[in-house]
């Protein structure tokens, strides 16, 4: 419409006036800040920056000034359209980011929802506390020693120091299995203890030996809340040179710090197993009163009963018998051994009362325990 | 057993002011482990001995009363009812006054009753807590003091402490053994009970005395009779023995039984009484006859074993040796003339004919576990001395007595070898007292001894004798031997403990005496370990991500029934048939071990879901066992004097079932839960499918998934999985849904799916396997192309994958090229037609240094599709 070299035109030369221009932007400015939504801003962007806006008009109007008049005007509508592009960009900017703010406001959901699609599962808490005390072991640089369930009775009994018809042998209520004949023996049982894996570590491992092993027992023990015809244990095997019953103790005091907690005092009192002489109990310290229960005063403790020990496992330094019948030569050799019940170890740390419970599988109980523990 | 501290002190010097408590801990420290101290008497208060002066029985009641006037000491009688009629005018009695209070807080109150004021109570045994008798009072011996107090006149308080004893120390299954322990561990003075009130000579022999004889000297090593005639049967046993009978655990009976059990309790001899003039012939101790038999004083008729101990006369069996007596010689309430037998019996002898008769006795008890040689002599000297004083009776002077030759036991010791057990150092003078302490009799070394001592080592020396016990439990053991030229003790134990055999026996005397508390601690060295083995952690791994992909794990019990076989639809001769069976099964409804992991866990899913769980994925790792193809095995029992040889440990492992380990899952109900968002889904088959592909993923071990049909299964859904183990491919397990008759008969939900692997063979097939090699990474673009292949419904999608695989794979120049084949659809229905199926791939290809043509992507397609037409008949579809 309008060209850089249209003649002069009189008639329009009134746009450019310098108050023309300023009510010109002084309009677009108010629109600009009038503008409600970037629709309302679009709107106002074409009317008062589009090429049909007053402003722009009169920038084309420029050409068609005199020369001399040219510059000044120039100025002042390209001053006035500057302005009114940057408020335009401000007011798109703000605009913009209320829209951005509201459409996320409305994104919003309630992200306490459960979203619980697959059930959980568990380890066994069982397996997890055989792999926690194994792992307490491995670390004192131990390896784990495997054997089977069904075992031979040499290896259960007699390589163990059991005589036949002993009383220790007749206490262990042993599953027999059965043999060819009904009536003969087969001379196989269901493992009663973990222990004959300790015969089998040292006849086919190379001395010095540190090994433990964690499995599954057997006794012919009627089910109840504290007797289980199937139960585990978990016991370690040290065969070198020089043990004494001091490195005994060290061991299971290392072994109480870390399963049960630091500073823990053990106690030890003598006991019998075949396998071992001298053979002792060992008592820790009770880890919840730490022996508070026992003082006068002190609140009664559920967990050692207020006795202030509670009774973990069986130990002793490995009979030379035993070391004997594995072929090892007792003389330039010692050991020790000790031992104790993974589901007892369960009750302690855990508060189970019933050891029914470890057993029927219910899936309540598996899963109150998570995947660590 | 159960030892009551009064008793104790009688042979141990223990100051009055020393505590019960006291005594439990040191006696717990020495290894007598008291289990419970008990309170006894302390509580009783206000009965006095009375003297009953006049009785008026009162009729006219439904039972018979009597009102008695009963003198307290005071002079003045109290009337008193009493329901019981075993008393007369003149005896003495317990008698409650007003105001007692009786065991368990009973307090006696002056009441009338029966038309009387009954100003007291006369008191039964069980109501003072002596003793179970309630049938008639108590009545005192003649000698009571009138109104003494009776707890003090009858000793009533005491201590009842219970003690556990171990079955090494059968010694302390008397008051002889536990009362030196705890003289040793008080360090005060012992007087040993088995040395006291003998005769001048107690081995003297006399023909007058009823002969004894032994025939198998493996059986008895020494038998010994006594006689006591003119005995009054009717002789009551004495207070205060019924009193220390009770508080043992023990029920009186009659004179003659309760010195018996009261001795056996004193020193630990068994002692039995027979009826002499029931006696036929001389009396012999021999094994069983084949057909003999034997009615025990338990009214049970016995068949004998040939391997039986019997005491017998010539009218054949009397008793089972050191368990218990036969009816044809009891003493009853007629007999006046009685023989004592005190015999040392064989404990082997003893344990295997009180397991076989099922029978346990306080006397076979002891004899198990090892009774003093020397005291039968001693033991029934006592008896027959107490029995004539008590009942009346006259001795017949001397014994009979028959025994056989036993080798005696020393042990040489190096004298730092308790040093070298425990750790540190206690030094000859304190071992050697604390042997002494034991009742060893110690030779210490002198130093002349040193250098004879380089000759021989240290150890057991056991003469040779007869008997068994001259064999294997007398093994020859060297100790010290690399401490040659050290000083040794020799040691002889005393006679009642015949636990003492090894140098580690004496080792473990010395240092509990010293106290285990005083065992210094040394830090563990750190073994050389060299942390799980690839297998073991492969095997937590699996386990892990079972439970991470929502299975629960289950330890579910190995003992199952044959039912349990047949409900899986086990065809005959089915491997797993091949069950182990337990001799002495706790229920005998499953008496098998599990040969697969399935039944059980399908059990255990039945329970979690009526205990209201619904959606539940279980899982179990554990062992089945399986007989071997040979049939059930016998291992042998090797020798355990040396080690064995290789040829033995193959022959004792080859008896046993194989145990391969297994992992297996179960599920049911829904796999993904309804929920605000929205139905849930189901488990199914491919759930227990992928768990198994998933452990097989894990192992990494190489692996084929096709069709199987086998039981349990539902015979269209159900996958077989194959590991390669050493080339040789072998079945590894089965996933699928069950058998809609299975899932009745476990009586779980229908559409159950399971799944059980042989792990064995998977962390064999895995084990194979290298490090994992790390792919290369290319960043160069990827090159996707889809093909749907319509092939007949029959060929399985595996085939079809493996085919387009290899196919691309094969292709010129296309080595490396295929990156990923992924089934994105299956597709069955009119458009392909029927019996057929549609199924769509993704293939991704991609090289690892240049950009890809169409042309070169193009070419490994039609490579790998021509392959799967080859293959499966697969048809590009569309193009048809
Ligand atoms: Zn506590």
């Amino acid at each position: 419409m309008s060209a850089p070299n249209k003649q002069y035109d009189p008639v329009e030369v009134a746009a450019l006036s310098a108050e023309a221009v300023a009510a010109a932007r002084d309009e677009a400015l108010a629109a600009i800040a009038a503008a409600r939504s970037l629709d309302d801003l679009k709107a106002v962007r074409v009317a008062h920056a589009g090429d049909r806006s007053a402003l722009a008009l009169a920038n084309a109007e420029i050409g068609a000034l005199p020369p001399q008049a040219r510059a000044e005007a120039g100025k002042r509508v390209g001053a006035a359209r500057r302005d009114v592009a940057q408020a335009l960009s401000q007011r798109q900017e703000v605009l913009e980011s209320e829209r951005d703010r509201r459409v996320l406001e409305e994104e919003r959901v309630d992200v306490t929802l459960p979203w619980d699609r697959a059930p959980r599962g568990a380890e066994h808490p069982v397996t997890m506390t055989s792999q926690r005390l194994t792992d307490v072991f491995v670390a004192m640089g131990y390896e784990v020693a495997e054997g089977p369930e069904v075992e031979a009775e040499w290896y259960n009994f007699d390589a163990l120091n059991f005589p036949p018809d002993h009383p220790a042998r007749e206490m262990q209520d042993t599953f027999f299995v059965a043999g060819p004949e009904a009536s003969a023996r087969s001379g196989i049982v269901l493992r009663t203890h973990t222990s004959p894996v300790q015969i089998r570590a040292m006849l086919t491992r190379p001395l010095p030996l540190y090994v433990v092993s964690p499995g599954k027992c057997f006794r012919s023990d009627a089910l109840d809340a504290t007797h289980s015809p199937v139960f585990h244990q978990i016991e370690c095997l040290a065969v070198d040179e020089g043990l004494t019953m001091a490195d005994l103790r060290g061991a299971i005091n290392a072994f109480v710090e870390a399963m049960f907690g630091e500073g823990l005092r053990t106690r030890l009192r003598p006991d019998f197993f075949p396998f071992t002489e001298p053979s002792a109990d060992v008592s820790m310290e009770c880890h919840v009163c730490r022996g508070a229960s026992t003082r006068p005063g002190g609140a009664p403790c559920r967990v050692c009963r207020s006795q202030g020990w509670i009774e973990i496992a069986g130990c002793g330094m490995v009979n030379p018998k035993v070391l004997v019948a594995c072929g090892i030569d007792p003389d330039r050799y010692s050991g020790f051994a000790f031992g104790l019940g993974i589901e007892r170890s369960l009750m302690i740390r855990h508060g189970v009362t019933d050891i029914r419970d470890t057993l029927e599988g219910d899936v309540r109980f598996s899963r109150a325990f998570g995947m660590e523990i | 057993m159960r030892v009551p501290l009064s008793w104790l002190r009688e042979y141990a010097a223990l100051g009055s002011d020393v505590a019960a408590g006291e005594v439990a801990r040191r006696l717990t420290a020495a290894g007598l482990e008291v289990e419970t101290v008990e309170a006894v008497g302390q509580d009783i208060s206000g009965v006095v001995v009375g003297l009953v002066t006049a009785i008026e029985e009162l009729s006219g009641f439904r039972k018979p009363v009597r009102y008695c006037q009963v003198d307290d000491g005071s002079g003045t009688p109290r009337g008193v009812i009493c329901g019981a009629a075993n008393f007369s005018v003149g005896d003495r009695v317990p008698l409650a006054l007003p105001g007692a209070v009786l065991p368990g807080g009973f307090e006696i109150t002056a009441r009338k009753t029966y038309g009387h004021v009954s100003d007291g109570m006369i008191c039964s045994a069980r109501e003072l807590a002596i003793g179970d008798d309630h049938t008639g009072i108590l009545v005192l011996a003649p000698d009571a003091q009138l109104g003494a107090d009776f707890v003090e006149y009858a000793g009533l308080a005491d201590h009842v402490l219970d003690i556990a004893v171990t079955p090494d120390r059968g010694y302390a299954l008397s008051i002889r053994g536990v009362a030196r322990e705890l003289a040793t561990a008080y360090g005060v003075p012992y007087r040993d009970p088995a040395e006291q009130d003998l005769p001048a000579d107690v081995a003297a022999e006399s023909a007058d005395v009823w002969q004894a004889r032994i025939e198998d000297a493996s059986a008895c090593d020494r038998f010994v009779l006594r006689e006591v005639r003119g005995i009054d049967p009717a002789a009551p046993t004495p207070l205060r023995m019924r009193i220390r009978l009770a508080r043992a655990g023990m029920r009186s009976v009659s004179l003659a039984v309760d010195v018996t059990n009261y001795l056996m309790l004193e020193l630990g001899q068994p002692l039995h009484a027979f009826d002499g003039s029931a006696l036929a012939g001389p009396v012999v101790v021999r094994r069983a006859r084949a057909g003999e038999r034997l009615e025990t004083l338990d009214h049970v008729v016995r068949d004998l074993d040939p391997d039986d101990i019997l005491i017998t006369d010539s009218s054949g069996p009397l008793s089972l040796a050191g368990t218990m007596g036969g009816v044809t010689s009891e003493v009853s309430e007629t007999s006046t003339h009685l023989v004592i037998e005190a015999a040392h019996f064989s404990a082997r002898g003893t344990a295997r004919m009180s397991r076989r008769h099922r029978l346990s006795s306080e006397a076979s008890y002891r004899f198990e576990r090892g009774v003093d040689r020397e005291l039968p002599l001693r033991a029934s000297a006592r008896a027959a001395s107490m029995l004539a004083a008590l009942g009346g009776g006259t001795i017949v002077p001397g014994c009979s007595h028959a025994q056989a030759e036993v080798p005696t036991v020393t042990i040489t010791m190096a004298v730092d070898y308790p040093d070298r057990v425990a750790g540190r150092v206690y030094g000859q003078a304190t071992v050697a007292r604390r042997l002494r302490e034991v009742g060893c009799a110690v030779v210490e070394p002198d130093l002349g001894a040193a250098e004879a001592g380089e000759a021989g080592g240290s150890g057991t020396e056991a003469a040779p004798g007869p008997g068994e016990r001259a064999t294997g439990r007398f093994a020859r053991h060297e100790h010290g031997r690399h401490n040659r030229g050290k000083l040794r003790f020799t040691v002889t134990p005393p006679s009642w403990r015949p636990d003492l055999v090894n140098p580690s026996d004496l080792a473990e005397e010395v240092i509990r005496l010293e106290g285990y508390e005083n065992i210094p601690v040394r830090s563990p060295r750190a073994a050389a370990g060299q942390g799980l083995t690839s297998r073991q952690r492969l095997r937590r791994t699996i386990g892990r991500s079972l439970a991470e992909s929502g299975y629960v794990e289950v330890l579910s019990q190995p003992f199952v029934s044959a039912a349990d076989i047949d409900r899986l639809g086990a065809p005959e001769g089915d491997p797993r048939r091949r069950a182990v069976r337990v001799a002495n099964p706790l229920s005998e409804d499953e008496p098998l071990l599990r040969t697969t992991l399935l039944p059980g866990l399908l059990r255990v899913l039945a329970r979690n879901i009526g205990r209201g769980s619904a959606d539940v994925g279980l899982y179990e790792i554990g062992p089945v066992f399986r007989l071997r193809s040979s049939g059930p095995g016998v291992a042998p029992i090797l020798r355990v004097d040396r080690g064995p040889a290789v040829a033995e440990i193959t022959e004792l492992n080859g008896a046993l079932p194989d145990q391969p380990l297994r992992v297996a899952a179960v599920l049911a109900g829904e796999r993904e839960q309804s929920g605000w968002w929205g139905e849930g889904r189901a488990a199914g088959w491919q759930d227990a499918i992928q768990a198994a592909r998933d452990v097989l993923a894990i192992s990494r071990a190489p692996s084929r998934i096709t069709e199987g049909t086998p039981a349990p299964w539902h015979p269209g859904r159900c996958a077989a999985l194959f590991v390669t183990v050493d080339g040789d491919e072998v079945l590894a397990g089965h996933a699928g849904e069950l058998h809609p008759r299975v899932v009745s008969e476990f009586k779980v939900p229908a559409r159950t799916c399971a799944m059980e692997l042989d792990l064995s063979a998977i962390l064999a097939a895995a084990s194979l396997a290298g490090p994992e090699q790390a792919p290369r990474i290319s960043a160069y673009p990827v090159a996707t192309l889809d093909v749907a292949l319509v092939v007949a419904e029959s060929v399985a999608a595996a085939d079809v994958e493996a085919a387009l695989i290899d196919g691309a794979r094969a292709a010129d120049g296309a080595a490396g090229l295929l990156e990923q084949v992924r089934l994105f659809d299956v597709y069955v229905g009119e458009q392909v037609g029927a019996g057929r199926k549609s199924l769509a791939y993704t293939l991704r290809l991609r090289a690892d240094d240049r950009t890809l043509t169409t042309e070169e992507t193009e070419a490994v397609r039609d490579a790998a599709v021509a392959e799967a037409t080859r293959r499966v008949g697969a048809v590009l579809r569309g193009a048809a």
